[in-house]
């Protein structure tokens, strides 16, 4: 992954790839448990791609994220693998955990997940233990922690900022604020602002449209590299939209949200349609190079389902492995 | 019965202070909440406060007097009906042992009557035959008390390895609440031994991330009444991590302090949560009895690569019990303790309970009944097997806790036993416990809440139908 601004076309192109993977997967996963190939819970990242790639996009594979619930947009940003997450989803023991984490918990520790936590606003103190790690050992390693607008309500994120603030640590903490906690509107759940939430501890706080990923990216590159030279934390509301339900058994939701609210950000402020407008318009790509690299990637996702679904399940004797470390 | 009336602690530093004014004296009646007296410390001047009712029956440190330690007796208290003469008595035997006790201890430490464990002799209390020694025989000991070893433990396992570090609540400037991590701060740097603001959820969170990135926090809880606040992070990331992540991740992670009842501190902060964390896959559980120990535990504990609850007491914090004097001093995880052979009864214990069991097992010793006592150390994983040897020998089996009945440690001896050792048990197990209730604040209350050495002989009187 780069960690400057993106110049060149091949940076342009991995960005807008990489929204395609994680839509892709989405989509895929969607129909998965739709059609009752997969089990459990799982809730959809469609429509947030932009906030996950354009801050991925601005970390380097040591830097850390954690993750949510939501968390397969940010497991795919972050350099995933299709095969291993399909497999992690069905539970198959070729998964990221062999099948012990399943949707909600997937961890991929090469890259730098250090994992979902379903447990909303669970992650904000391991993100800030990871930075205080990078600064105890003297490493320039930023950690990002994602969380939805719903966390801001859990006493932990006040706990957390506070320390954070007092010993300065590299840690970004990125609210992913689409508009609803579970099935309520965020202005019913969360008085005042959110911003001023991590400004009361003086923590630098930005507001950016989620659905950019050009700005998202910018505001990233710049607050990640401010936190390499001991200027962190920093808090970023990104203002996005989930497509989806809260999960993906979520489908008679109009009693809380408009069908035309949804059409209107899927048609109008989609950040991957968004993004490939502007790719054209800049001349950086064609419609038809966009065109053949999106039906690659959507072949890529299909073929790793196909063998995710042909993949053999743990051995039954894995279900006491991994409790304790040797 | 007369009881002495100790120089009470009114601060977690306070040695001695001085007995500024008395505003009983010898004859007057007294009930509890009355004011006795007036004491000083270097700090501020304080009202003393009768916890038991009676008569003043005998002033034993004149009012002016200065310097005088902490547990001194100062007077004794009769109970109704009794006369002056049990006031002569009590004042001179038990007072000369009670001056050497434990110097710093919480203002908890007035409540402690002198005919109590902690005022009994180390020797009392000593593993007489260990089965397998921890140490070999010859090596040279030390006296050591808990609260040192605790602290040498960690002080040890800090320069052995750059990745472990402390953080809680005044573990640094203020040396710990306890003073457990006494001199950590000058030798490590506030870099290693770290002040968190009083927020265990975000703390506790803060040390799982580290640990998931390479570091090996030990995490002092002030008590572990307050880790109910971290307890998703214990339980939810601490203990499931490894198994969520299909062995790509784990948490090597110390969490201690003092678990259980202290004196006189009330429900909130008297529980002792042994039972609760022994429960949970991921966690293993620890709690010591003996400073060797600790200590020898405490190092195991932070060199393990999973997470481990390490259960202190505060009663404990200031025996004394011998150490070796080793380079590297451990005591495996997961082994329990003979510390006591017999061979009509076993009795199981850990912790301070094994201050009860050790006591019962003398008094019964002098009615001939012979009990041999086991201190399961580590909780989880448990040492079943230990047990089971020794029930097969005794065929009778009492086990000992501070915590409550109803999914008690003991109720999990019980378990493994019945379905282990069926036919080698001549009578049911009984579970002594705590009683089933919140801890209350008065001392009687108190007293009566805990488990009693006496509840104990009469228990192994029950089971050896004697």
């Amino acid at each position: 992954m780069a960690d400057k601004a993106k110049t060149n076309t091949e940076d342009y192109l991995r960005m807008f790839s990489q929204m395609v993977r994680i839509r892709s997967f989405e989509d895929n996963a969607n129909q998965l448990y739709l059609s009752a190939k997969m089990p459990g819970l799982t809730h959809m990242y469609s429509g947030e791609e932009a906030v996950a790639v354009g801050i991925c996009e601005a970390l380097k594979t040591t830097d850390k994220i954690t993750s949510t619930h939501r968390g397969h947009g940010h497991c795919v940003a972050k350099g995933a693998e299709f095969k291993q997450m399909f497999c992690e989803l069905l539970g198959k023991e070729e998964g990221y955990c062999r099948g012990k984490g399943g949707s909600m918990h997937i961890a991929d520790q090469s890259n730098g997940n250090l994992g979902a936590n379903a447990i909303v606003g669970g992650s904000m103190g391991i993100a800030t233990g990871a930075a205080l790690t990078a600064k105890l050992q003297g490493r320039d390693d930023v950690t990002v922690c994602f969380f939805g607008d719903g966390a801001t309500a859990q006493g932990l994120m006040y706990e957390v900022m506070n320390m954070a603030a007092l010993w300065r640590l590299p840690v970004i903490y990125a609210c992913e604020n689409n508009g609803y906690s579970e099935y309520t509107k965020t202005e019913e759940i969360a008085a005042g602002s959110i911003t001023a939430r991590a400004e009361a501890f003086g923590i630098e706080a930005f507001q950016v449209d989620g659905q950019d990923v050009l700005a998202v990216n910018k505001l990233a590159t710049e607050l990640v590299g401010r936190c390499r030279g001991g200027e962190g934390p920093f808090f970023v509301e990104l203002m996005t939209y989930r497509y989806h339900g809260h999960h993906v058994g979520d489908i008679n939701r109009e009693y809380y949200r408009a069908k035309e609210e949804e059409t209107l950000w899927k048609t109008e402020r989609d950040p991957i349609l968004r993004f490939r407008g502007w790719l054209v318009d800049q001349g950086i790509a064609s419609e038809q190079d966009l065109e053949a690299l999106q039906a690659e990637i959507k072949e890529d996702a299909e073929n790793a389902v196909k063998y995710a679904l042909e993949a053999k399940y743990p051995d039954t004797s894995e279900v006491d492995m991994h409790v304790y470390a040797a | 019965m007369a009881t002495e009336i100790l120089m009470p602690a009114l601060s977690p530093t306070m040695e001695e202070g001085t007995l500024a004014k008395w505003l009983v004296k010898e004859g007057d009646t007294v009930s509890s909440g009355d004011i006795l007296a007036e004491i000083e410390t270097d700090k501020a001047t304080m009202e003393f406060e009768a916890v038991d009712e009676g008569t003043v029956g005998k002033i034993l440190i004149n009012e002016g007097t200065e310097g005088v330690k902490v547990n001194t007796p100062i007077a004794v208290l009769l109970e109704d009906g009794e006369d002056a003469s049990a006031a002569e008595n009590i004042g001179t035997n038990k007072g000369s042992d009670a001056k050497t006790e434990v110097k710093e201890e919480t203002k908890a430490k007035d409540t402690v009557p002198a005919d109590t464990p902690a005022a009994s002799s180390p020797a009392a209390a000593a593993p007489r035959v260990p089965r397998k020694p921890d140490w070999p025989e010859g090596t040279e000991t030390k006296t050591t008390t808990v609260r040192e070893a605790l602290r040498d433990a960690m002080a040890e396992e800090m320069r052995r390895a750059e990745n472990v570090f402390l953080m809680g609540e005044e573990v640094a400037e203020y040396q710990g609440a306890y003073k457990i991590s006494q001199g950590l701060l000058d030798e490590f740097g506030a870099k290693r031994v770290i002040d968190t603001p009083i927020t265990e959820h975000g703390f506790t969170g803060i040390a799982v991330g580290a640990a998931f990135g390479g570091l090996r926090p030990i995490v002092e809880f002030m008590t572990f009444n307050f880790a109910m606040q971290a307890m998703d992070h214990i339980i939810n990331s601490a203990a499931k991590t490894l198994y969520m992540a299909g062995g790509q991740m784990g948490c090597p992670i110390v969490f201690r302090g003092p678990n259980g009842a202290a004196a006189r501190v009330a429900a909130q902060h008297s529980q002792d949560y042994t039972a609760w964390f022994m429960q949970v896959p991921g966690l293993k559980v620890v709690a010591p009895y003996s400073a060797a120990d600790a200590k020898g535990l405490l190092k195991s504990a932070i060199r393990d690569p999973n997470p481990v609850i390490f259960l202190e007491n505060e009663i404990l914090y200031g025996r004394s019990f011998e150490v070796p004097q080793l380079d590297d001093f451990t005591v495996p995880l997961g082994q329990a303790k003979i510390a006591r052979e017999g061979t009509d009864v076993t009795i199981v214990s850990f912790g301070i309970g094994m201050t009860y069991a050790l006591e019962a097992a003398e008094k019964l010793a002098a009615d001939g009944i012979e009990a041999e006592v086991i201190d399961l150390r580590t909780i989880r994983p448990m040492d079943t097997e230990t047990v089971i040897e020794s029930v097969k020998k005794t065929n009778r089996c009492v086990t000992v806790e501070e915590g409550w009945p109803q999914g008690s440690v003991g109720g999990y001896v019980s378990t493994v036993l019945m379905q282990q050792a069926f036919d080698h048990l001549d009578a049911p197990v009984i579970n002594c416990t705590g009683k089933d209730v919140p801890m209350p604040y008065a001392a009687n209350l108190e007293k009566h809440a805990l488990v009693t050495t006496d509840e104990v002989v009469e228990a192994v009187r029950k089971v050896t139908y004697k």
